[in-house]
């Protein structure tokens, strides 16, 4: 404890000197981006689309490796065991973090994770194949009002977005669905192509990958997305409903505050490119910017309305 | 798919960029530990300056340079060095062990370049309709294909019937250690932190098939291999011979191969041990299958060639990835702005066809670049003196089975697994089992427990499990498998009565 606050006051005597003397935090050398998850997901994919605006920006090589496994919690319990220079950093996602370690111990917990932004997220979508009779989620509530439970709705694992987003939307509409969990967004979207399920919770990155082989019926958002100017958002439909998976970066927990300050605002700077945004919203991405200081409320907020939602569920105790 | 997109892909830069390609990719693959997957991160960010077409011939080439290389470490270490040479160890080793290594890697080369080809032609020529089969294969279907794996043990296990189904069983339970893939459960960690991530197939396959055979070399004063006296420089001619000979077992296993290839669930292990066991079934009565059989190698590596480009079908078609590293092909191309899915053969056609061809061109050229790298790594293996390779090797092991996610927890899970793997072989425990309960045990859960959901809930327990036509299909070649090595054995068994 007592070495804890001389570290505290050596951090923070660290930071009165360099904004002294104007000097900060700086990189050296090309940096290592970890996603706690394999290739492909929607974590993989924003990766993708920062790596080279941040070597443009930056001039430093974004190296973006895997480490997956237990849901990304291997990933998230090695984290604070790195070099916390400011040379490596990892992907953290909204709502795993909060969910999985009020599970059960899965050697990490969430407050000890030192996310400094919050740069996007995927918005909770119903998708439909193309094919589907339900062509608003009209018929789809009225259907699944008439046939409790007959409705299979497949998603990415549980516990997780979709899920809470299932059994949220479930509970407005006075329905019953039933969720079949699928490892990652690929699998569930191969279910709902091949008519094994009869809807998707997705996220609007679905309906951009896919473009006419599917239809969403509705997307959790504000206002609509200007992707998709023909969805509605569930607001519209009278259910009050907004969010997803949320998606941001956390460095060691052992990085100063002014390494931790200096990401947060190139990970912004990334952020407010337009040709960025352009190229995320293409992809079907939400931007969100909550950075270093906002953090904490951010999460706290979050953090509530998911264990609410997951203790009524019965997910966790 | 016109003569133009040939052209465009026979630029020097791109055909120079096919070759590096499967270069890089033949020794990563060659390496345990270190995986195609791992390489194609790595080398993403160079695409990012390169127009899409030439991006794709890069992460095409040394994907599928990768999964030949992995064939090196099957023949020569007993070690697949990546999961698709499972099978490739069966006759592999053996053949190597009694020194003919250098044809065994000759054989793996026409075998995947062969494998390679119509993998690749079948996604120029059949890309959307074979799609379908991807789309056909939901939960239940996964599961009867798991099943269907696993009752391959049966027919691999010679003689050894209930040591392998004991061995697939252990495999399995050792799949359900750590977070639950779809359930999120945390299962068997028994609080420990170390097992929360599980047993990686990757690791596991080095710990089982390398720690056993390092321990060997330190424990037996013979050399590795057996070298002949009199080495025949080249065996390329004589292992073009058998390959033709064996040609209706190289376009099955290529068909098998392009079809496991196109299931998102399945991947390059699944086909080379389908392939194999094909193989076997109708080897003709000389063969000895497990001893050295030349078409055990060609079988697998023919199969696990061609998983590349059906897997590159779904993700091309449909945009979802058939494998790992489809799905980096496929964020590599999201970054260069090119919509994959449903809307790309029509819109970025172009590009499809110039990388297709791309892809063709790197198999063929893998044959001279496959070919030379082989006997240099044969070479090496059997030439560097054994307190050499021994400490080599090991070392290799820990740094491959650490950098697969950084975590020394998979390092002591590889070393405890590899000293039980050798132990447990003085019994007459083989490998290959416990790993095919470990890669099949996670598909076969998935699927049972998906279509439980979706039967329960449709009330349709029965004719979700047993009425779907393709289901019925695996189901009816589970029991085949299952029931043939019985039924031969007894008739041969009747046979040998008569004789007395």
């Amino acid at each position: 404890m007592l070495r804890r606050s001389i570290l505290k006051a050596g951090a923070a005597l660290a930071i009165a000197t360099s904004f002294a003397t104007g000097a900060n935090a700086e990189l050296n050398g090309p940096v290592n981006y970890i996603i706690p998850f394999g290739p492909g997901g929607e974590s993989d994919i924003s990766a993708r689309l920062q790596q080279p605006f941040f070597k443009e920006k930056f001039g430093q090589d974004m190296i973006v490796s895997y480490q997956p496994g237990g849901g990304g919690a291997v990933g998230w319990a090695s984290l604070n065991g790195l070099n916390g220079d400011g040379q490596t950093m990892m992907g953290v996602n909204l709502p795993h973090i909060i969910i999985k370690p009020a599970q059960k111990d899965v050697g990490f917990a969430t407050e000890n994770l030192n996310t400094f932004y919050m740069f996007h997220y995927t918005p909770d979508a119903i998708v439909v194949p193309a094919s589907s009779p339900y062509q608003t989620l009209a018929d789809f509530v009225a259907y699944a009002k008439a046939n409790p439970a007959q409705v299979t709705m497949s998603g990415s694992g549980k516990a997780s977005a979709n899920h809470l987003a299932q059994i949220k939307f479930d509970k407005m509409a006075g329905i019953q669905t039933t969720y079949v969990p699928f490892k990652g967004t690929g699998a569930s979207v191969t279910a709902l192509l091949g008519n094994q399920v009869k809807a998707q919770w997705g996220y609007t990155t679905v309906g951009a990958a896919q473009g006419d082989a599917v239809r969403m019926l509705a997307v959790a958002m504000d206002e609509r997305h200007p992707l998709f100017p023909d969805v509605p958002t569930f607001k519209e439909l009278g259910y009050d409903m907004t969010g997803g998976a949320y998606r941001g970066i956390a460095l060691p927990n052992t990085a100063s505050a002014e390494t931790t300050k200096m990401w947060s605002d190139m990970i912004a700077e990334i952020n407010a490119d337009p040709e960025f945004r352009q190229k995320m919203l293409d992809g079907g991405f939400a931007m969100l910017d909550v950075n270093s200081d906002e953090m904490a409320d951010f999460m706290a907020a979050r953090a509530e309305e998911y264990l609410n939602d997951a203790r009524a569920a019965g997910l966790i105790e | 798919m016109e003569l133009g997109h040939f052209l465009s892909a026979m630029t020097p830069f791109n055909i120079a960029l096919a070759l590096f390609g499967v270069i890089a990719g033949t020794i990563v693959g060659s390496i345990p530990g270190l995986t195609a997957t791992m390489a194609l991160a790595v080398l993403v960010p160079i695409t990012f300056s390169m127009d899409p077409a030439s991006a794709l011939i890069l992460l095409g080439a040394i994907y599928t340079g990768a999964i030949y290389g992995g064939a090196y470490a099957a023949i020569l270490l007993n070690t697949p060095g990546t999961p698709s040479a499972i099978a490739t160890t069966f006759d592999g080793y053996p053949m190597a062990k009694r020194g003919d290594g250098d044809l065994a890697v000759a054989l793996a080369c026409f075998a995947s370049v062969f494998g390679g080809l119509v993998g690749a032609f079948a996604l120029l020529l059949l890309a959307p309709p074979l799609s379908r089969v991807a789309l056909a294969f939901g939960p239940i279907e996964y599961f009867w294909l798991s099943v269907f794996g696993l009752s391959l043990i049966a027919s691999l296990s010679n003689g050894n019937l209930m040591k392998g189904l004991a061995g697939g069983a252990f495999g399995m339970i050792l799949s359900t250690v750590g977070v639950a893939e779809i359930s999120a459960d945390i299962r068997l960690t028994f609080g420990s932190q170390v097992l929360i991530g599980g047993f990686g197939v990757v690791g596991a396959l080095i710990g089982l098939y390398c720690i056993p055979v390092l321990i060997d070399l330190v424990a037996v004063p013979d050399r590795h291999l057996q070298v002949e006296d009199n080495v025949k420089s080249v065996r390329i001619g004589e292992a073009f011979r058998l390959a033709m000979r064996s040609k209706f077992n190289l376009i099955r296993s290529s068909i098998i191969g392009t079809l496991v290839g196109i299931l998102p669930g399945a991947g390059g292990s699944v086909a080379g041990l389908v392939a194999y066991s094909e193989a076997k079934r109708t080897a003709k009565p000389h063969q000895r299958f497990g001893e050295g059989e030349p078409d055990g190698i060609l079988a697998t590596e023919s199969a696990n060639n061609a998983t590349v480009g059906g897997g590159f079908i779904p993700t091309l078609v449909l945009g979802i990835p058939g494998t790992p590293p489809d799905a980096i092909v496929l964020g590599a191309l999201l970054v260069q702005g090119v919509r994959t899915g449903p809307a790309m053969f029509t819109q970025s056609g172009s590009i499809v066809y110039t990388f297709i061809y791309g892809l063709l061109i790197a198999t063929v050229l893998m044959l001279p670049a496959g070919l030379l790298i082989g006997r240099y790594a044969y070479k090496s293996i059997v030439t560097i003196p054994k307190a050499v390779l021994v400490p080599t090797v090991g070392f290799m092991t820990i740094i491959g089975t650490f950098s697969i996610r950084n975590s020394i927890s998979d390092v002591i899970i590889m070393l405890c697994l590899g000293v039980f793997g050798w132990v447990v072989a003085r019994f007459g425990f083989a490998a290959s089992p416990i790993v095919l309960g470990l890669i099949l045990g996670p598909i076969a859960e998935q699927g049972f427990v998906q279509g439980w959901i979706i039967g329960a809930a449709t009330n349709n327990l029965v004719g979700m499990f047993f009425g779907r036509p393709i289901s019925q299909a695996i189901l009816a070649f589970t029991i085949i498998t299952l029931i043939l090595p019985v039924f031969l054995a007894r008739k041969q068994h009747n046979s040998g009565m008569e004789a007395d």
